[in-house]
């Protein structure tokens, strides 16, 4: 795809339609377009192409994707970005509930620990969280949705109705209460009861993509020309239905992060030696009130711009993909 | 004619070597295991009975089809929209969407073997390799999301294990055959990069990829301009003479098959009402639909006169007109047409008609 970044291949080379026909070597095993020759870059425009390109050159995208990239950052690379470690720092408590200062530029919290180690390392949970969720998710929503709306009949009948009775579990409710049930709080047991919760909606947006696709002539086509089903499914249907979850998954991102911060927060999440935005802010909206607000708006704040860059690529890649936007 | 034309095949032309190639792999790659009789007819479609089971009730969608196609023949099937045409040809590919059409009957015998009765999995090596179909819609017929060349290659690769650097170079010389320009420099464009046209070549050159016995044009040019249309139609014809494949073109455009066909049936409600060779059938019909369909051609000789049309619709399958089906649209139907139902007569010189009065029809 990073070819796409060049589009000023010289065309004319085309007009010569007697160019030695193009050694075919052998192309590494991408799906999308062979990369034959460099001048054919501009050409080469798939839906994916045409919606990537469409990504890079809207502002809003980039900026959010650079918000989404730091964030990612914070995550996976905490040392980079603050000097006292990944377990909050050394916390002093006689230095407790500081306002920002040179030292510690978010001010400290009630145990006297860095406010700024603890924004960037909360991001780690939630990020692990918001990532593995939203990918079990798609691929439990996708599975779900291309077995019922592929193979329909009774199947899908069943699919469909195992797929409502989760989805009429009350997500925020059902969160809760099988967390308490579990006892222990983890980003793992977290982690499961979200994709338990969440998958159904993927599920429904797939089925009916994917009954669209299937009645569309090349997916015919293909069967009249002897493809089985497995390459139906794999080579028409799925990368012509995924678009829709793509841009569900996004938005699930941002969803995940502040589902995490939620549940954290009403206490059946994270639990405290771990270092999250949930725990961060529970501990500091008692003491926002006192006159210490930025205990509240510092983690706030971190969550807030992460959501809403999750939100606002989401809402981008919808434009993107979707051409009826356009 | 199977016989004669059968050497031609093989000592016509230098060109065609990497053809004969790829006959053999495909005769290699899995046909033997199905039983194909290479001497026995190409196509024979017996009593062929298709029914749709809807909730208003079942339809005979395909009712006791009978014809058959040789090498190097061209079969046109004729009717309204409606009448059965691609539900035979969807048939004859074992692709009906089921439910709700079922296969009520009747048999499909390709090279001495009735596909009807084979099991999906064979039946599925059978399509591209065997038999072939082209679509009517050509502009949606190619999945978006790969290259033309990739699509072409696949059937290579996944059919006769071609490495990828291979595939791509039969692409080329498929694209090459259906006449696409620069074909070597467009194997990587996606679809919608193609104009309507090209990209009915490019489902023909698919279609052919496997280089079937049988292809199954299904209104190929009805999605397309006129010009366009006698392009495709006349690469159609040379590419089934120069392969000496069998060749089902389904339209209903009278016009479209006069030029191609070499024998006609015309379908009505789900039956073949009349089946005769192509000049016969234009010089003379000899069913009052097959006269109504000629006659509602446009003819530059009648240029300023009402243009005539069969009046009303066909019937609805569920509901069809006790005797024959086309009594409440036929000029000359009598009392005997709405309770009798017409067998297919022979008409001698090898033409059916499935009207009581054919003799008046010819006469007429």
């Amino acid at each position: 795809m990073s070819d796409l970044s060049t589009p000023h291949g010289p065309r004319a080379s085309r007009a010569q339609t007697d160019v030695q026909s193009p050694e075919p070597k052998p192309e590494p095993g991408g799906v999308d377009l062979p990369p034959s020759e460099q001048e054919k870059k501009e050409r080469s425009a798939s839906l994916w192409a045409d919606a990537w390109r469409e990504l890079y050159r809207s502002p809003v995208f980039v900026l959010a994707a650079a918000v989404v990239l730091v964030v990612i950052s914070w995550a996976v690379f905490p040392t980079l970005w603050t000097s006292t470690g990944t377990d909050g720092g050394p916390c002093i408590l006689a230095e407790s509930r500081q306002g920002p200062s040179s030292k510690h530029i978010f001010g400290t919290t009630f145990q006297g620990c860095d406010l700024y180690s603890h924004v960037i390392n909360g991001a780690r949970p939630s990020i692990i969280i918001a990532v593995l969720v939203t990918l079990a998710t798609c691929i439990v929503g996708v599975a779900f949705g291309i077995v019922a709306g592929f193979y329909g009949g009774w199947l899908d009948t069943v699919l469909s109705r195992i797929t409502d009775v989760f989805l009429g579990l009350p997500f925020l409710l059902g969160a809760v209460v099988v967390l308490s049930l579990l006892g222990s709080q983890n980003i793992w047991t977290v982690s499961a009861v979200l994709i338990l919760l969440s998958w159904p909606p993927i599920a429904r947006i797939m089925r009916g993509s994917v009954i669209a696709v299937k009645a569309l002539d090349y997916v015919e086509a293909a069967r009249a020309l002897g493809a089985s089903n497995m390459s139906i499914i794999f080579r028409h249907i799925l990368p012509n239905s995924i678009a829709p979850v793509i841009v569900v998954g996004t938005l699930y991102l941002g969803g995940f992060v502040s589902a995490e911060a939620t549940l954290t927060f009403l206490g059946v999440g994270l639990q405290i030696p771990e270092i999250s935005w949930g725990i961060t802010i529970a501990q500091g909206q008692d003491y926002a009130i006192a006159g210490y607000p930025h205990l509240l708006i510092f983690p706030c704040a971190a969550l807030i711009i992460t959501v809403l860059a999750f939100i606002v690529m989401g809402d981008a890649m919808r434009d993107a993909l979707d051409p009826r936007g356009r | 004619m199977s016989t004669t034309e059968q050497p031609s095949r093989h000592a016509d032309g230098a060109d065609r070597v990497s053809m004969d190639g790829r006959r053999a792999r495909a005769t290699q790659a899995g046909s033997d295991s199905i039983g194909f009789d290479e001497s026995a007819p190409l196509l024979e479609v017996e009593d062929l009975q298709v029914e749709f089971r809807t909730l208003e009730g079942v339809a005979n969608a395909v009712n006791g089809a009978t014809f058959s196609v040789a090498e190097g023949e061209t079969l046109g099937i004729l009717g309204e929209s409606g009448c059965g045409k691609s539900v035979t040809a969807q048939a004859i590919m074992g692709i009906l969407d089921s439910p709700p059409a079922f296969i009520g009957g009747g048999k499909v015998v390709l090279r001495g073997v009735d596909l009807l009765t084979l099991p999906e999995e064979t039946r599925r090596k059978v399509r591209a390799n065997h038999v072939a179909i082209v679509f009517q819609d050509a502009l949606s017929s190619l999945n978006p999301v790969f290259t033309v060349g990739y699509q072409l290659g696949e059937l290579f690769r996944r059919h006769r294990g071609y490495t990828k650097a291979d595939a791509r170079k039969e692409a080329i010389s498929l694209l090459d055959l259906v006449g696409i320009p620069a074909a070597a420099d467009r194997v990587s464009d996606f679809p919608h990069q193609f104009s309507g046209g090209m990209r009915q070549r490019v489902m023909i050159a698919m279609s052919l990829a496997l280089d079937p016995d049988l292809l199954i044009a299904d209104e190929p040019t009805t999605a397309l301009d006129v010009t366009v249309q006698a392009q495709i139609m006349k690469l159609l014809s040379d590419l089934k003479a120069e392969r000496n494949m069998g060749l089902i073109l389904i339209t209903h455009d009278m016009g479209v098959v006069a030029d191609v066909a070499d024998k006609i049936c015309v379908m009505y409600a789900g039956r073949i009402v009349e089946r005769a060779d192509v000049h016969r059938i234009y010089a003379n019909p000899a069913h009052p639909y097959t006269k109504a369909l000629l006659e509602s051609i446009p003819r530059v000789d009648l240029k300023g006169r009402q243009l005539a049309s069969i009046e009303g619709l066909p019937p609805t399958l569920t509901k069809l007109p006790p005797g024959c089906s086309f009594n409440p649209r036929c000029f000359m139907a009598r009392d005997r047409c709405t309770h009798e139902e017409p067998p297919l007569y022979d008409v001698g010189g090898g033409r059916h008609s499935a009207c009581h009065y054919y003799e008046e029809v010819l006469a007429r």
